[in-house]
Parts: C-alpha cells; structure tokens; sequence
C-alpha cells in the first residue's frame, strides 16, 4: 500500500525535532482524528534557514512531514509558499487515497507556520495564503489543534 | 532476524496433522460426496465423520452442524437466515456495538435494506455486554438476539449464558459468534443455552475458507445459499470436503490439553502485559483483567499512532494489529474501543497481540525488548515532549466540540 520511497521516509525521518528559537511555529492537526503536526521553521534573509517537526500520526504523516521539511529547506519563503500537498504527495511517489490527508497536513503546517512567521514580524501575510490556509482547514476535515 | 507472530486473533498457521489428515482429500479422493458410486462414498464418509466429530465437541448431534464457507458466512447464514424465515414473527433484532464487522454489517444491511429494525445495546467500560440492556431492548416482535462469545480486538467474553437464558424465557432465537473461542476453550451448546453458533477453521489452525453453524433442532431458518441439497439442504454447492476433514481435525486437536495451552499462554499474556507495563509510560490495557481469552492483549499506547508502531515493529519482524483508523481502511479508529468509552484520540495508539500456540517466552522477551524503542522513537519524532499536556488539552477542546455539534 506504502511506497519504498515513503516507507523509507518514514523509518528515516529527516529533520524531527524542535526548533527552541523558531522563526515560525505551524501547530496543526488535531489528535482525536490521530493526527498532529507541530512545524518550526528558522528563517534567514528571507530564507528557510531551518526546519524541524514533530508529528504524532501514522507513517503516511511522518513521512509526508519528513518530505515537505526536506521539500522547503533552503528556500525562499515565495519558493516555500509555491510547495502543495500534491508535490509533497508525488514526491513520496504517491500515497494511497485514503492517506492523501497527510499530505494536506503536511502543506497546512508549513503554511501555517510562514504565517505565524509574517504575524511575528508585523508582515501583513499574502491574501493567498490565509484563503489557502482556510480551505486546508476545511478540505482535511481536521479541526486546528488551537 | 527473528519472525515474531502474535496475531493468531487474525488468523493462525495451518497445524501440520491437519494438514495430513486433508491432504488424501485433496489429491487421491477427489470423488464428489453426492456421488453414488464406491469410489465417492469415500468423500461422503469423510465429510459426515466430520460433522460427527464436531457434533460431539460441541455437544450437539450430527445434523444440527451445517458446514459453511467460513466463519462470515456462517453469521451470515445464522443471521439472514433466521430473520427470513421468522418475520412473520417479528421484526426486531438485537445486537450488540462490538460485534464482528460479519455480525454488525449483516445488521445494518437487514436495517437498511430489508426494514428490519435492529438495537445495538452498548458495552461497560471494560467492553462487557451490558445484559440490562439487552433486557430492556427486548420487545415484543423481537424475533432475534446475536452477541458475540468473545471479542476478537479485546478477547473480553461476553455474558452469553445469561443472555441465552433471558432470549429462552422470552422466546426469542439466541446466536452466538462463536469465532474466537471455539478451539480456545469448550464450547458446549447445551451449557450456553444457544440457538445458532458460528465457528471458523482457520482460528484454530485449520484451514483457511471453512466454517460451521451449529443450528438447533426445531429453529426455522432459510439457505443463504441456495442450488443442490448439499448439508441436508441448507447449504447448496460441492462440499469443501478437504477443508471440511481440516476443520475437524483441526477442532479435534484444539481439545487435546486445552486447559494446559489456555494456562500457559495466560501466563505469557500477563508477562507481556506486565512487562509492557513496567517498560513503557503511558499505556492503559484495554478490556476486562479477568473475562478475557488467555491469549488476548489490547493496549492503547497515548501519542503514538498505531499504524506506525505495526509498522516500526514490522521492520524487526514482529506481527500485530492495530485498531487505530489508519488500518481500518476508514478515517474512524476502533468501533470497539469507541464503543468501550475511549476516545478516538487514544484508540487511534492501540496495539493488539494474540498469542497462540507456537509462541514462546522468547518471543515475549524480544517483543518486550523492541516495542519500548519503537514507543520511544516515535514519541522522540511526536510532539509527546513538549505538547503532552497540549495535546490532552487539544483533544479535551475538539472532544466538547463534537458533543455540541
């Protein structure tokens, strides 16, 4: 059901953890569904200079957490907002439809967490990103954690 | 690496004298049991001595045991079959919310399809059948009451004799899935008090496709299948003679030092209970401590999803199941342990181990070994460090929400 390639994302995650002094923290999913993703980013002129997450979820979630750090780190922000859940989900080779949420998931805490980024900067966020943030609320039918 | 099977809930390995005892059935003695000619008479011979074998294990006679094509297909029969030919008498079922999806399915498809009206009477918190309910539920077109012997997630067993007795007084067809403790312990029909009771051969080291319904003499019931007159008329088609001998057998050889199995896997069931217990934070057992298969252990493990500790605990070799969402095929965790009062947050990390006859203290001990690194592991990749108390807090919010809702 699982591809080689998600598999091996999910026994070697890249970039768990915590960021202490984060830039951005996305808090996202909600545990009742059995799913939570906390993502920190650290950014750098503009750049995602960091990220680290922590996710309690079935293996389609870590994995699909795993690819989007590893999708975004190094970008720019513009770079990183571009990323969907279905680059994430391709790039895993694909997930089992049942399982596309994670990858829903994975898009919505890194969207959540450059919007956290912009509110603690004073940055007004792109109108694109609160509506796209909105309809991941909506089409992973999870409730935000918070 | 090690190859740690404890899943035998699910299904267990074909015993190597079953398969010895099938095997001229599958090859030599190919003749069909409705055959007329010697030659076929052999086939014939099997199948009744069969049925005579597991009459007698089950304390009924011979032609109160119709085989069938498993164990879902002997609910399926037990189930369709007696509201069809009873509803005249009523159109009201009970059941219980924990039953074998086999047993709830057929239900709701009577519910839905076929007008019947059913009531699925709820469980304590450790899973127990509340009989109160059961009597309370009863109504006068009440026509059927189906709960199961014991749970396959949990192994809690259910008050069947008391249900039995209360089904009996009122008049009202009592059956009884019997799938995960026949071969386990006896099954005595006359002692449950029961009207129709399923069994399944690949549960108890037989073959896999095979199954019996023991139908009590005098209750009324319709072929689920219908075509020759194949076990008395009541369920057409070719028998499955090969696989009928295993069952047998197999039922046969489940009897020779029951009592001896049932202690010891207990004792290995209650050492990877404990252990697990004293190795691992966090982890609640699920079910009743002492109304339980002696081979069954369901835990919830808090903040780890299940899914992913079968997985982490596949790459060393060892089988489990989960009845978290993500291997239900569905986005709900556990009808089960919903039903039991937990909540979905905690049975999306629950881990079930069956244990069976081929497991050993060994295996216990490496299992006791590799599932804490596994726990810990994920709970490292997991927000359970700094969010513990967060995420309790998250689950209590969206909890409340979904009462309002």
């Amino acid at each position: 059901m699982y591809t080689e390639k998600l598999l091996e994302h999910f026994r070697n995650p890249r970039n768990y953890g915590r960021i202490e002094d984060a830039d951005g923290v996305g808090k996202v999913g909600n545990p009742v569904c059995g799913d939570v993703m906390y993502l920190y980013i650290k950014v750098d002129d503009g750049r995602i200079a960091d990220i680290k997450f922590e996710t309690f979820g079935c293996a389609a979630a870590i994995a699909t957490s795993s690819m989007v750090t590893e999708m975004v780190k190094g970008k720019t922000i513009e770079e990183a907002l571009q990323i969907t859940n279905k680059a994430v989900a391709e790039a895993l080779g694909g997930l089992p439809p049942i399982k596309m949420h994670c990858s829903l998931l994975a898009e919505e805490g890194l969207k959540a967490a450059i919007l956290d980024y912009y509110s603690r900067r004073g940055i007004e966020p792109p109108q694109e990103l609160v509506e796209r943030l909105k309809r991941l609320r909506g089409e992973d039918t999870h409730d935000a954690a918070e | 690496m090690r190859f740690v099977y404890l899943d035998y809930n699910a299904t267990t390995p074909l015993d190597e004298r079953v398969l010895e005892a099938m095997m001229p059935y599958l090859k030599e003695q190919y003749g069909n049991p409705s055959s007329i000619y010697r030659f076929a008479q052999n086939a014939r011979k099997a199948v009744e001595d069969a049925r005579a074998k597991v009459a007698t294990l089950l304390n009924a006679s011979e032609r109160e045991i119709v085989f069938t094509g498993g164990g879902t297909e002997a609910n399926n029969y037990a189930i369709k079959g007696f509201a069809f030919a009873n509803r005249h008498k009523g159109n009201h079922i009970i059941t219980s919310q924990i039953e074998h999806h086999a047993v709830l399915n057929v239900c709701k498809y009577l519910e839905e399809r076929h007008g019947f009206e059913v009531t699925y009477v709820p469980v304590d918190s450790y899973g127990v059948v509340d009989v109160d309910a059961v009597r309370e539920a009863i109504r006068d077109d009440t026509i059927l009451i189906t709960i199961m012997h014991a749970n396959n997630e949990t192994g809690v067993l259910q008050p069947v004799e008391e249900i039995a007795k209360l089904a009996k007084e009122r008049g009202i067809c009592f059956h009884t899935d019997a799938i995960q403790v026949a071969g386990k312990m006896r099954v005595d029909v006359q002692a449950l008090g029961v009207d129709l009771l399923s069994i399944s051969a690949h549960k108890f080291y037989g073959p896999k496709g095979v199954g019996a319904l023991f139908i009590r003499k005098g209750v009324r019931i319709d072929p689920l299948i219908h075509g020759g007159h194949q076990e008395m008329g009541k369920r057409a088609g070719t028998e499955n003679v090969a696989g009928i001998v295993g069952l047998a057998e197999a039922f046969a050889l489940a009897h020779e030092g029951m009592e001896e199995e049932w202690e010891r896997e207990k004792r290995l069931r209650d050492k990877l209970e404990r252990g697990i217990l004293e190795r691992i934070p966090d982890v609640i057992v699920n079910g009743h401590p002492e109304k339980r298969l002696a081979n069954t252990l369901n835990i919830v493990v808090k903040y780890v999803e299940g899914e992913a500790m079968l997985l982490s605990m596949d790459v060393e070799g060892i089988c489990a199941s989960s009845g978290s969402a993500c291997t239900s095929g569905s986005l709900e965790p556990s009808h089960v342990l919903t039903a039991m009062g937990i909540p979905h947050e905690l049975a999306h990390g629950s881990l079930r181990f069956s244990l069976g006859r081929f497991t050993t203290e060994e295996d216990i001990d490496y299992v006791l070994d590799v599932l804490p690194k596994v726990v810990e592991r994920l709970r490292e990749i997991s927000p359970y460090g700094v969010g513990k108390e967060e995420l309790e807090r998250a689950a209590e919010y969206s909890s409340r929400r979904r009462q309002v809702h």
